[in-house]
């Protein structure tokens, strides 16, 4: 049964064991290893620019612009501060669950359940990208360029166009990845093996997206 | 040894593991929460420090809970855990560069190019001539 987790001097000893032997280090598909080290790496890249933002928040003289009115709609006359990215959060987060709930069905082999919660996730996060696009043009409309903007500090824009259009980037690729995989699952590609850890590693990436968003979602817009 | 080696709990195929449901759920509801104060924290306009550590806390806890049960981390073997979480360490040496530097040439600017220490922050209007207001700004930043 499966829940508990090791003590800390038994994890020792599976940690000198898994290393110390003459066979693979990983119990775990290679796809999955893969996919870690592909993710590990895409977390430097991501740390590099937050870190690049960082630095730039610490030098800069001129005046930040307010994220949360830049960021805000109007909602029935009253502006509403950063509505609009509270509401991708909360769709990125929904997205992230119903993930879950897939790789979970991949476990029953239950194929149906596996595709129509891998492309409702797929289909929030097409929501995402929609959401992303209508704040890049209202943006650009309001002449947010990535050397200035009307409201203060000129870095402003380079850091939200690079960090939120990289991330942007990502969600894309993963609904891609998604409708592949779940399309796969539907036709029965994965039965001749019986392998359906695809489904658990392609979750690990759109985890990985929303976890990336966690970090953007603290570090710009509430910054 | 032996006996921890085949521990049911770590899985040896990396398929066959399974959770309850609830698990999930728990912490799916638990990521709206947090994410749900996370945005009161701007809402209600808490500043200093009082908005730096609850930003940081929120987010800490949302990402440990997608790694921990959503990515599956908590339930992998150490060999794994250690070789996913122990290289992302080595950023603090980076960001301790980084605002060590960054120190440096906020002092040098505001000394050096009498560049101010503490400008206004400028609130952000949403009106209709917003292209105008552009060009207008970065005339008067000169460069």
């Amino acid at each position: 049964m499966s829940g508990q987790s090791l003590t800390l001097s038994q994890h020792a000893d599976t940690m000198v064991e898994d290393w110390s032997a003459d066979k693979e280090t990983f119990h775990v598909p290679w796809g999955k290893v893969m996919m870690w080290i592909f993710l590990v790496s895409d977390t430097f890249i991501f740390s590099c620019f937050l870190v690049g933002y960082m630095k730039l928040r610490r030098t800069v003289t001129a005046p930040w612009p307010y994220p949360s009115e830049v960021f805000s709609l109007e909602i029935f006359g009253n502006p509403v501060p950063l509505i609009l990215i509270a509401i991708m959060t909360f769709i990125l987060i929904t997205s992230s669950g119903t993930m879950a709930l897939a790789v979970r069905a991949a476990q029953h082999r239950d194929k149906s359940a596996v595709f129509k919660l891998m492309a409702v996730t797929a289909f929030f996060g097409c929501c995402f990208v929609g959401m992303q696009m209508f704040e890049w043009s209202k943006l650009i409309a309001e002449g947010v360029r990535p050397w200035g903007n009307p409201w203060g500090a000129m870095q402003f824009g380079s850091v939200f166009f690079m960090v939120t259009g990289f991330h942007g980037l990502h969600v894309s690729c993963g609904v891609i990845y998604l409708m592949i995989v779940a399309f796969k699952v539907l036709k029965g590609d994965y039965d001749k093996k019986n392998d359906y850890s695809i489904v658990e590693i392609a979750g690990l990436y759109w985890h990985f997206v929303d976890l990336v968003w966690v970090f953007i979602f603290a570090f710009f817009y509430l910054w | 040894m032996e006996n921890v080696a085949s521990h049911s709990n770590t899985q040896d195929q990396g398929e066959g593991q399974e959770h309850p449901i609830g698990i999930y759920l728990k912490v799916w509801i638990l990521l709206f929460v947090l994410s749900f104060f996370s945005y009161l924290v701007d809402y209600f306009d808490f500043q200093g420090m009082v908005r730096w550590s609850l930003i940081i806390i929120f987010m800490l806890l949302k990402a440990g809970f997608i790694i921990a049960v959503f990515m599956h981390v908590m339930w992998e073997r150490m060999a794994l855990i250690t070789a996913i979480l122990l290289p992302p360490l080595l950023l603090i040496t980076l960001i301790g560069f980084m605002i060590s530097e960054g120190l440096y040439v906020f002092g040098a600017r505001v000394e050096y190019l009498g560049q101010p220490a503490a400008a206004e922050r400028n609130h952000v209007e949403h009106g209709d001539s917003h292209e105008g207001a552009y060009h207008e700004a970065s005339m008067e930043g000169g460069h």
